[in-house]
């Protein structure tokens, strides 16, 4: 026992140690996994469930917010595999590969996998943790270990399956992949996934995760992704989902030299989400395109915590996210960029924007920059406010009645983060879900 | 007291439309407007035949976009005394949408850049939002493409225009077109023209002006409120108000404002003073 362990105190962390006690000779993979896993367990321990007095969970008390540990999800039921046919519905008619996960593990018969690409390699997580697959070996839980996280430690610990992808040096992928993460289990339950995406020197992929859950469980999950030079990967998540789910996820990116990185997050409200997206600059003159929208109604509560770190110089970075709450929603903004010695010329800018359609809703917009290098442009901005009634009359003295006028509107404000995504298909699917998300708001 | 009568005009035309041949189209009554605890319309009276073309003039002050604001619905805008009605409806009594829907059309002062909002889906929202309310199938879209590019082109608006934003990085000219052009896809009962001429050159104004007066006929009336005589030698009204101080205190022909040009308003900020 180590002395630095802090005496677990909540039912939820003690049920937490409970499970990975009981579960760890069961967990996919021995040997180094094994040790990587107890490792992990022991930095979460360490610092528990974070909790709003750190201060990058200030806004979303995930200790308060599990009063209860979940049991572990088993392997999903028939009836579970059947709702998860549907899943994902958000991406629209986009023509995908689907790989599916249904309560955190891999469904062959609803997945994919035939006609792979040259330089394209899917497998499951779970497998090549069997396996002791060398991508494991090479990558897995190095960028989590750089960002010393407690979810991320967790997920660690109690990573049961996920996707593991490879693209080969020069390869393009031309079918987007569609990572359909499916809790559709009836029983709630905790959901650990987690996945490994190796983008070699040159290759180009566009990657889709859709998140749904039916149940009030606890998911928690985390990717891996390393991006080489030249590449050029688009990564959109797309999270939704009932009330009363907890959903963590961390996204940890390193991006290589001349890269193109396009990163969107798309949430629809799901009891309490928290977004947590990494992205490191290890090489230089790379752009990326970093946004996101969040459309949020009764209490839900999404936190975006998004860390941008500099460490190459010439890297640009745009960063968008915005969010429309209605009710007593809440929405949480935390962006941070980092640009460290020897960054110069890292040309950042970040801008954040809520807008509140209710008295009761919150937005918190937290924007932070920490800079050690002297020849960077850098800049932030926030808003928060209600939609202007000024344009909203003049739309309405054109005969469009109050309610259409302000989908208009809210349709707009969205639109200037939506229009960052590449793929037209996807662009129109997610605009389509903005209609209807103010349409369900009219009744 | 300022009751304004029909036109010889309009009295011709009004043989020719079905509804409620004895009715004005607007008919506003002793309207009272306090905005920020300030009275600034203390009890206009205006009647505007159907055919008509009505000229409201006063200096700065006086109440004149107030009473074009009024009239729309703005939020804040609302009355403290008084009625009006266009074609007998209660417009006091409707939001802004349905009294766009019911005919009245505002052309803004200082239309507003909408960033997002693709010009031709406000048009086409608008037109078919009001066709919806008046129980009228909505236009398809080659129908509404047409109606558009024929109503465009006589306003000399560039295709290139109607696919920006709404307003978003249109000239002040550029902005003024594209209410007229509004107007004329709308084809309202009644167009209410807020100052339509401030900031146009005189070639803008001459084919704002000329979009105006194509829109002129029997079945629909026009309110020009303006601070100059100049827009009205283009726009030729019928009849020409004075409005001071919150009320109308001189009602002519389209002389009133020559002799306004001449003289100023200042006579009648006095008379508006003693009243």
């Amino acid at each position: 026992m180590n002395a630095e362990v802090r005496q677990i105190k909540t039912d939820a962390e003690r049920a937490l140690a409970e499970s990975y006690a009981a579960a760890k000779a069961r967990l996919p993979g021995a040997g180094p996994v094994g040790a990587l896993r107890e490792q992990a367990f022991k930095s979460f321990e360490t610092e528990g469930l974070p909790h709003r007095r750190v201060e990058e969970w200030k806004y979303t008390d995930l200790r308060a917010v599990m009063r209860e540990a979940r049991p572990l999800a088993g392997a999903p039921d028939a009836a579970a595999i059947a709702r998860a046919k549907s899943a994902g519905a958000l991406v629209g008619d986009i023509e995908a590969r689907r790989i599916v996960f249904v309560d955190g593990s891999f469904v062959p018969e609803l997945s994919d996998l035939k006609d792979l690409s040259s330089g394209l390699t899917i497998r499951s997580m779970a497998q090549a943790l069997t396996a002791s697959d060398p991508l494991v070996a090479q990558h897995l839980g190095k960028l989590a270990a750089s960002l010393g996280d407690g979810v991320v430690a967790l997920n660690t610990a109690l990573m049961r399956d996920g996707a593991l992808i490879h693209v080969a040096k020069g390869a393009t992928v031309e079918r987007p992949i569609h990572l359909v993460f499916a809790a559709t289990g009836e029983t709630p339950a905790s959901v650990f996934t987690r996945s490994l995406v190796v983008i070699e020197d040159g290759a180009r992929v566009m990657l889709v995760e859709s998140h749904d859950a039916a149940a009030a469980h606890q998911v928690n999950t985390a990717l891996e992704l390393m991006v080489g030079d030249n590449a050029h990967v688009d990564h959109i998540k797309l999270t939704g989902g009932v009330d009363g789910l907890v959903h963590v996820s961390s996204l940890m990116a390193a991006i290589g030299a001349r890269a193109r990185f396009n990163a969107f997050t798309f949430n629809t409200g799901a009891g309490v989400t928290r977004n947590q997206l990494f992205v490191r600059f290890d090489g230089e003159g790379t752009l990326a395109n970093i946004r996101g929208a969040s459309l949020l109604k009764g209490k839900q509560h999404v936190d975006t915590t998004l860390v941008a770190d500099h460490k190459a110089p010439g890297c640009q970075s745009r960063e968008v996210f915005k969010a429309v709450l209605d009710h007593e929603s809440h929405n949480v903004f935390q962006g941070k960029i980092i640009v460290e010695p020897g960054a110069q010329q890292t040309d950042a800018k970040m801008m954040t924007r809520a807008l509140l359609l209710s008295e009761d809703a919150e937005a918190d917009n937290k924007p932070e920059l920490e800079i050690f290098a002297d020849d960077v442009q850098c800049g932030h901005g926030a808003t928060a406010g209600a939609l202007d009634q000024n344009l909203k009359f003049y739309l309405m003295a054109r005969g469009i009645p109050e309610a259409e006028a302000e989908s208009l509107l809210v349709q707009a404000f969205i639109g200037e983060a939506v229009e960052g995504i590449e793929h037209a298909g996807l662009r129109d699917a997610l605009m389509a879900a903005v209609v209807a998300w103010l349409k369900a708001r009219e009744t | 007291m300022n009751h304004v009568g029909s036109s010889p005009r309009a009295a011709d035309d009004d043989k020719s439309w079905s509804v409620e041949t004895d009715m004005a189209l607007l008919e506003v009554t002793n309207l009272h407007v306090k905005i920020d605890d300030k009275q600034i319309l203390k009890g206009l009276n205006l009647t505007v035949n159907a055919g008509e073309v009505h000229a409201i003039m006063g200096p700065n002050g006086s109440g004149k976009s107030t009473l074009a604001y009024v009239m729309a619905g703005k939020p804040g805008y609302a009355p403290t005394e008084g009625e009006i009605l266009l074609d007998g409806a209660d417009l006091l009594a409707m939001p802004p949408d349905e009294r766009a829907a019911k005919g009245l059309f505002l052309a803004f002062q200082y239309p507003l850049e909408i960033p997002g909002v693709a010009t031709m889906t406000f048009l086409r929202t608008a037109l078919n939002a009001q066709r919806k309310a008046r129980g009228e199938a909505e236009l398809s879209t080659p129908e509404f493409m047409k109606l558009v590019r024929e109503a465009s082109a006589k306003l000399e608006i560039n295709p290139d225009m109607l696919r920006r934003a709404v307003n978003v990085g249109f000239s002040g000219g550029e902005k003024k077109r594209n209410e007229i052009l509004q107007m004329a896809l709308l084809a309202p009962r009644l167009g209410v023209l807020d100052e339509t001429d401030s900031g146009l050159d005189i070639d803008a104004l001459k084919i704002v002006a000329d979009g105006v007066n194509r829109l002129r006929s029997k079945d629909r009336a026009m309110v020009v409120i303006t601070h100059y005589q100049r827009l009205l030698n283009h726009i030729v009204p019928d009849v020409v108000h004075v409005l001071s101080r919150g009320r109308i205190v001189k009602t002519g022909g389209k002389e009133l404002a020559l002799e306004l040009e001449a003289k100023g308003y200042a006579q009648y900020q006095d008379e508006a003073a003693l009243a």
